[in-house]
């Protein structure tokens, strides 16, 4: 339980020195403890919510269920990751068009679901959409505004 | 003025803290943090009722990393808060309520130590047999000194003898919902140095917080802060204490800030839920399908401490009628304590359980009178100029008919049976539906509510507005809780003064008195009023500066949609430039008072206004597995004006979802008063593969006196989805359905149900 362990992260394309670290700590824990990314949040530590969701290896996932440790050699990108000069994507910048944002807890973990869903299906039909965010709650919109920011992303994406 | 609405909703526009909140950068509570700080943690009661034999904490404070352990021998100053009547501990002392009444706090260095500083409080426990039943808790030992009344509201009116050539009676149930918001309960409270103490806190209203939390912590008003931090969502949830005291305490403890943040299980536990309730509904109607008369016998649960239970006992009181004209009513509501979790506000506050009540009668009675659902309430639709059961008369627009005609005019969707490779079927990705046996069903409910304080509370904001070198900074106490006030202030005040810089200083109670909380559908209709008065009020007195300035008659002046200008059109001068020196006025706003009811017969202008909003639900139902698929909502809602279109439609389709989640999946479910399923792994909320399309049709009839006629919408939505998809279900089932949130068994073995529960008429 005390064993102590030192191990370097790749987030956001920075190397990271995680120090005396426990070994079970979770990704989520490292990320908003250690490394201050606070872009990245926690609803319920047990993989329900995607409050939490970060792309490793391009691999959508709930950081709260990952060990840290685990996560060495890898490439992690978080929210903070997504915009790192300042501008916003096209997705970040329809969710606030579209009203998708409302209190804004559950607004980074979709904004990255939101991104995986695209790199991977970049037409998606409605049904893809709502298959795709249905690990993602959101207790504010209703979904409905934040469908709405998907779509337009990927109607200006077909030009 | 009307004129000038058009301009607030020209200028509607996106919420100004959404580019923070899409990069992940915007601080919510659970993300504040300071480098010295200690985290605090607490231990709860795991019993529903106890004796506190003895505690020791020896053991405890011996755990490395820990800085201070409490109990309630350790408390500064007053032992107990709460909203409207301070019955709740701070901490326990000598016994536990319910399960979850906290014992213990500690501080530590950090979260584990924390954590194991809990484990090593050794506490006695002597377990008490729990009250758990509301309808024996007034026969029950008391569970607090206080009683287990909370209030019963009569309201009689009319002639209570008359009978109804048709009668329908029913017995209903609604389970516990909880608020399920995302953002943890969490806050920092960090000394001042000068024996003071700031709490950066998720709270729906800084004020009532401040109000409560200095007398616990023996300080003076003045020394203490309350300012709103990120919140992720409240519906009702953030209106009592949750990590409050208990940061604070252990904060002047160890002069050191310390940070609480809860995880799922405990925020199940540490913020109140809404009321479960048993109803029993008399109904009378003429054979023409007129109401007659309607009985009402409506008991909830309000746990073990008082919070609000009392007003909103009264709420499920007032709109148990529904929006209909009752010439005659008896009804009788009752909040009683319990060892059970306490209950406090949730969106709709009471009249949620109520709609659903009248709206399953009115089903009931159109199936008695072979009449269709839909015109029986547009034929008993309340309209303003009508009499409400407390002898109100509704001054307001009454959009009722409008709503529901409009909830009914958007096309139905295909009738086939929606087969998207199995997943558009009731099970959906389980694709285990069997399509012969899916059944669709469509149902209708409208329900009504109050906006803002009621029964003569004192309902005030206030809001100040500093006009300097182009820049409005605006200070109001109203906390977002990602309702958009931060984009509607803004919004007014552009309209008002045309200056694009417009900053809104941090809600806390440290800079402006009260705003009152962001709750009740109020905080447009209150604080968007004091905004609205106060930029008024900056503008007039720019105008009048400009013309001392220039000595020119102000009379001759106007102030025009952010411009000063001559009435013979010579002068037009931005009011963000008629005047070199600082503007600073504050302005104080209250609506219209409200009366108390009296106590016999509930009788009294309780009310400042309502709103009303209906909702038809189309679901398909798989009559082997009882699973449920919402199709479709559409709805009417009465917004009197809608200021920000996009932000009307979030909050309606947000609150549409949440009435769903009661009436398909949402329940705490509380065993001899302890809960079974603190997580989002057992209590199920919305997904997105769960929603269905929700269609909008606004019905704009401005209010006089609100804010450029706008209404509140924040509660309108939840009121009757629950009742409309429970109505459509039972279309689809033909079954009774008498409980909500309507369960696969309840639909599979609905023959074999035991019958529900519910006081008898008096």
């Amino acid at each position: 339980m005390d064993e102590q362990i030192s191990f370097t992260l790749n987030v956001n394309g920075h190397k990271h020195e995680i120090q005396s670290a426990w070994l079970g700590e979770s990704l989520l824990f490292v990320l908003r403890e250690r490394l201050n990314l606070w872009g990245t949040k926690n609803a319920c530590e047990q993989g329900e919510c995607g409050s939490c969701s970060v792309l490793i290896d391009g691999r959508l996932c709930c950081s709260c269920l990952e060990m840290a440790a685990a996560a060495v050699g890898t490439d992690i990108l978080t929210i903070e990751g997504l915009a790192p000069n300042g501008d916003l994507s096209d997705i970040q910048e329809a969710f606030v068009e579209e009203g998708g944002v409302q209190c804004g807890f559950c607004t980074p973990g979709m904004v990255v679901a939101v991104h995986d869903l695209l790199e991977a299906n970049p037409s998606p039909s409605s049904l893809e959409i709502r298959e795709a965010l249905s690990g993602n709650l959101c207790r504010c919109t209703g979904y409905g505004r934040i469908e709405a920011a998907v779509r337009r992303v990927v109607e200006a994406r077909h030009g | 003025m009307a004129d000038l609405a058009d301009k607030v909703v020209a200028g509607a526009r996106t919420r100004p803290d959404g580019k923070v909140k899409v990069t992940g950068g915007f601080a919510v509570s659970s993300d504040l943090h300071m480098e010295d700080m200690l985290w605090g943690a607490t231990l709860r009661s795991p019993h529903a009722s106890a004796r506190i034999v003895s505690i020791d904490v020896s053991k405890a404070e011996l755990v490395p990393g820990i800085v201070a352990v409490m109990t309630s021998k350790d408390l500064p100053a007053k032992p107990t808060y709460g909203l409207l009547h301070a019955d709740q501990p701070v901490l326990a002392s000598d016994v536990v309520r319910f399960e979850g009444d906290p014992v213990a706090i500690v501080a530590g260095e950090n979260l584990e130590a924390c954590r194991r500083a809990l484990r090593a409080i050794e506490v006695i426990y002597e377990v008490l047999d729990p009250v758990t039943d509301p309808e024996l808790a007034e026969i029950s030992p008391p569970v607090h000194p206080d009683g287990n009344l909370f209030r019963r509201v009569v309201i009689t009116s009319g002639d209570p003898e008359i009978q109804g050539e048709i009668i329908v009676e029913g017995v209903y149930e609604v389970g516990m919902q909880d608020q399920a918001f995302l953002g943890p309960e969490s806050g920092l409270a960090v000394p001042d140095g000068k024996g003071g103490i700031d709490l950066y806190v998720a709270t729906q209203g800084p004020h009532q917080d401040h109000r409560q939390l200095a007398p616990c912590l023996g300080l003076e008003p003045e020394a203490v802060r309350v300012q709103v931090a990120g919140v992720g969502g409240a519906f009702g949830g953030r209106e009592d204490f949750s990590v409050h005291p208990h940061a604070c305490i252990l904060a002047l403890k160890t002069n050191r800030p310390v940070k609480m943040s809860y995880l799922r299980n405990e925020s199940f536990v540490g913020h109140l839920h809404r009321h479960p309730a048993r109803m029993r509904f008399r109904h009378h109607a003429t054979r023409a399908g007129d109401l007659v008369k309607v009985e009402a016998q409506i008991l909830l649960d309000g746990g073990a401490y008082a919070s609000t239970s009392a007003f909103v006992a009264s709420n499920a009181a007032r709109f148990a009628c529904g929006p209909y004209k009752v010439p005659n009513a008896h009804v009788v509501a009752t909040c009683v304590r319990t060892n059970n979790h306490p209950c406090g506000a949730m969106r709709g506050f009471g009249a949620v359980q109520a709609c659903f009540g009248h709206e399953s009668q009115m089903d009931k009675l159109a199936a008695a009178l072979d009449m269709d659902p839909l015109q029986l309430r547009l034929r008993n639709a309340m309209q303003t100029g009508d009499r409400l059961p407390t002898g109100q008369v509704v001054h307001v627009p009454a959009p009722v008919r409008e709503c529901l005609e409009a909830a009914a005019a958007f096309p139905l969707p295909p009738t086939a049976v929606d087969n998207q490779d199995g997943y558009g079927l009731p099970g959906g990705a389980g694709r285990t539906a069997d399509p012969s046996r899916v059944r669709r069903g469509v149902g209708f409910a409208v329900g009504f509510k109050n906006i803002a304080y009621a029964e003569g509370y004192n309902d005030d904001t206030r809001a100040r507005c500093l006009l300097h070198q182009g820049r409005a900074t605006i200070t109001c106490a109203v906390a977002e809780l990602g309702q958009g006030f931060v984009t509607i202030s803004r919004q007014i005040a552009k309209a008002i003064l045309g200056v694009d810089e417009i900053d809104l200083a941090p809600a806390s109670t440290g800079l402006i008195g009260s705003a009152g909380s962001s709750a009740a559908s109020r905080q447009t209709y209150m604080s968007g009023a004091a905004v609205e008065r106060v930029c008024h009020e900056v503008a007039a007195r720019a105008k009048q500066s400009f013309a001392q300035q220039h000595s020119i008659d102000p009379e001759s002046l106007l102030v025009d949609g952010g411009f000063i200008v001559s009435k013979d059109g010579s002068i037009r001068i931005p009011i963000a430039h008629a005047c070199p020196e600082p503007i600073e006025v504050e302005v104080y706003h209250m609506h219209p008072p409200t009366a108390p009811m009296d106590e016999r017969t509930g009788q009294g202008d309780t009310d400042v206004s309502w709103l009303f909003g209906a909702q038809r639900a189309v679901v398909d139902v798989d009559l082997d597995l009882g699973l449920v698929r919402v199709v479709q909502i559409t709805t009417g809602q009465d917004v009197g004006r809608a200021l920000n279109p996009v932000s009307v439609v979030g909050q309606i389709e947000g609150g549409i979802s949440q009435g769903m989640g009661l009436a398909v999946m949402e329940e705490v479910i509380s065993v001899n008063g302890l809960v079974k399923n603190p997580s989002f792994t057992d209590y199920l909320i919305p997904t997105f593969a769960d929603m269905p399309p929700v269609e909008v049709s606004f019905i704009e009839e401005p209010e006089a006196g609100a804010p450029f006629g706008a209404k509140g919408v924040g509660e309108t939505p939840s009121l009757a989805s629950t009742a409309a998809v429970a109505a459509a279900i039972r279309a689809a089932t033909g079954l009774d359905l008498p409980r909500v949130p309507i369960r696969p068994e309840d639909i599979v073995f609905a023959a074999s149900a035991k019958p529900l529960s519910a006081p008898q008429f008096t």
